[in-house]
């Protein structure tokens, strides 16, 4: 995943993934590792991952502390990884290609960066029992956004109106009832590879081992829209899934050599609930995997076939020399 | 004292952007218009009093090059001598139409040659002006379109350089009679008052603020410069700027001078609407940081000074707001949109 030639691809200035294309990656990733999951696993999961992703995102203080996200991210990482040289340089290297890439921007642009995320997770009220333990989630799916503690770094404390004359002189200040209950920010986050980023958001949320559950029902409401947005053929989204195919293509998988070679992750209890759970998951929250089919083309046809070879795929694989357009086919039933 | 009232359902809930509501209001027949965008489709409401909604219509932003459906940035409708318009920016285009939205009148697409493989495309910043509509860019040009009293023959009249970053905001008002007392006149590089009659302010993501002189041709008069912080929301008020900005901060400028008159630490959170309603001096404020303020301002015409009084404050509980509006001329009812909320919230102290 921290691969040069992934991590410069996925650098590269772009729209935002469509959610099909996203759920393709996050697929391809979990099964690119030793770890193996079935749907009902896989789709909880992955609904965690997105829940957890927009509670980051919306409650950013400023539009720029997504940055300070992802570098929480990527030190709570190296902290499980410490004895791997190779593995911490490759991560270091993506914090430094992150400032090189993200540290320019004004705020002005992370505000737009942070408004398309939003898009994205617009309409997602899945209920994480994590986030409903600790209090930051509501009973309906909605996330809770305080009104007191610190400031955002660079935001006084509401309260105070100060009027001046026409020579720029103070002329009254008034004080006034905001409502909240707000304290100055200590300091500000750190940009650095290295430092104290401040921010709490994208820190790990798990300190002691607890259930986690997704509750997927009273969701429906708004779902209607969702599926109508994927449900029209779009002629460049085949583009996209060849290309992500690609970039899967440069991964390695590191085969361990121990006598298990991979273990099997069950998000539910037992695994006659994960059944349970596949069965009466309710339709539109279904992602299936997208099967990337072979085309004519030679030289993807050997990287495909690369790929097909080192992951594990969950349902049959319908393997044809039919042409790309199959691949849109495929995209329409789903 | 402010009550909520009856809340208006939306189809799709309201997108995070800012300024994503405008109303549209019609006391002649005693209606109501609401306009929220949801993301790559808006949404339209025509609401009767008690906040009972009539009907409703989507829109969406015109296709053209690219991957996914095309975002639209801001709906808004623009009260012209004799017409409404309702006028549609997205990441492709501008869409105008008329005031109901039932038929496109014209489609101006995103100059692609202009593209940055960088930046992001779109139009963002709509204020009429007179007979003229002027709508920003990402890459801070203004256009600025002349509208015909009826049809479609509306033509792009200018392009106005003046921003050297994406526009956010722009806010007019119509030309202000002749200052009595001469303020306006001192210290001012204008020939006459009257040449000094500021009627459109357009703002960036710098923070930037130009202040114009609407025409056939505009002129620029002041600019104002900013301090690093986006510009998320400008009002135009008797000569004065009500400008919100990222930080939660509420400015007012003098346009003729660019002087600062006042600053309010108004927000926790970036501001994402200003509204006004011109005729009592009010100004609202909303923010992400989930409240929504109003305010009174005053202009002393002895000093030159303006004052500011906070009126009301009202807290929407977990919303990160995104758009309110004032919804009648004295300021007495507001209502607000939320990212992710699928109604708007209507408040009122009558």
């Amino acid at each position: 995943m921290f691969n040069k030639s992934f991590i410069e691809e996925l650098l590269k200035p772009q729209e935002l993934y469509s959610k099909k294309a996203l759920r393709t990656i996050y697929d391809r990733l979990a099964h690119a590792s030793i770890m193996k999951l079935n749907q009902a696993s896989m789709d909880k999961l992955y609904d965690l991952m997105t829940m957890a992703l927009k509670y980051q995102v919306l409650l950013c203080p400023r539009p720029k502390d997504v940055l300070l996200v992802t570098f929480n991210h990527l030190d709570t990482i190296k902290g499980l990884i410490q004895d791997n040289p190779a593995l911490l340089h490759l991560v270091d290297e993506t914090l430094r290609q992150l400032i090189e890439v993200y540290g320019g921007l004004s705020a002005g642009e992370f505000q737009l960066i942070r408004q398309t995320l939003l898009t994205f997770f617009q309409d997602l009220h899945i209920r994480v029992s994590l986030f409903l333990k600790d209090k930051v989630q509501n009973s309906n799916g909605r996330f809770v956004l305080p009104v007191s503690g610190p400031v955002p770094w660079g935001i006084e404390v509401p309260g105070l109106i100060r009027m001046f004359d026409n020579k720029g002189e103070e002329v009254r200040r008034v004080e006034f009832p905001h409502g909240g209950n707000y304290v100055t920010a200590p300091k500000e986050g750190s940009f650095e590879v290295y430092g104290d980023r401040v921010l709490k958001l994208g820190t790990n949320m798990y300190s002691v081992n607890r259930p986690v559950e997704t509750h997927t029902s009273g969701t429906s409401k708004n779902l209607s829209s969702q599926a109508q947005q994927s449900i029209a053929p779009n002629p460049l989204a085949k583009e996209e899934l060849n290309f992500l195919a690609k970039l899967m293509g440069g991964m390695e998988i590191k085969k361990t050599s121990g006598p298990e070679p991979g273990f099997r992750l069950n998000l539910f209890t037992t695994d006659e609930e994960e059944e349970q759970a596949a069965l009466t998951r309710p339709e539109e929250l279904s992602h299936e995997v997208v099967n990337i089919q072979a085309t004519q083309d030679q030289q993807r046809n050997q990287e495909l076939a690369r790929i097909m070879g080192e992951f594990e795929v969950m349902d049959q694989p319908r393997w044809s020399a039919s042409k790309g357009d199959d691949l849109l086919a495929m995209m329409d039933e789903l | 004292m402010f009550r909520r009232q009856r809340s208006i359902p939306l189809r799709g809930s309201a997108a995070a952007l800012s300024n994503n509501l405008s109303v549209l209001q019609l006391p002649v027949c005693n209606l109501t218009h609401f306009g929220v965008v949801h993301g790559p489709s808006a949404q339209l409401l025509s609401v009767a009093p008690e906040g009972v909604p009539l009907a409703q219509r989507q829109l969406h932003a015109k296709e053209g090059a690219g991957v996914s459906s095309p975002l639209i940035t801001q709906v808004h409708w623009c009260a012209l001598p004799f017409r409404v318009l309702l006028v549609l920016t997205s990441h492709r285009g501008i869409q105008m139409y008329e005031s109901d939205g039932s038929v496109m009148v014209y489609w101006h697409a995103l100059d692609s040659r202009d593209a940055s493989p960088v930046q992001a495309m779109f139009a963002r910043g709509i204020a009429s002006c007179g007979h003229f509509i002027c709508v920003g860019m990402w890459s801070g040009r203004v256009l600025v379109f002349d509208i015909p009293a009826k049809g479609p023959n509306i033509v792009l009249s200018e392009e106005l350089a003046g921003h050297p970053t994406s526009v956010t905001d722009i806010a007019s008002e119509p030309a202000q009679e002749q200052d009595p007392a001469g303020e306006r006149g001192k210290g001012s590089p204008c020939l006459s008052p009257q040449d000094c009659m500021a009627d459109v302010v357009t703002a960036d993501d710098s923070g930037l603020l130009c202040v114009w002189r609407s025409g056939p041709e505009f002129k620029l008069l002041t600019r104002i410069p900013g301090f690093g912080v986006p510009c998320t929301s400008v009002q135009l008020w008797k000569g004065i700027a009500a400008v919100g900005y990222g930080n939660g901060q509420v400015r007012l400028y003098e346009t003729s001078t660019g002087a600062l008159h006042v600053q309010i630490n108004a927000h926790a959170r970036a501001i994402c609407a200003l509204d006004l309603a011109p005729e009592v001096g009010k100004l609202l404020s909303a923010a992400e940081d989930t409240f929504v303020h109003i305010w009174k301002l005053s202009k002393r015409t002895e000093s030159g000074c303006t004052e500011v009084e906070h009126c009301h404050g009202e807290c929407v509980p977990d919303t990160q707001v995104c758009g309110a509006r004032f919804c009648d001329p004295s300021g007495s009812s507001f209502a607000v949109t939320g990212y992710d909320l699928a109604e708007i919230l209507t408040f009122s102290s009558e």
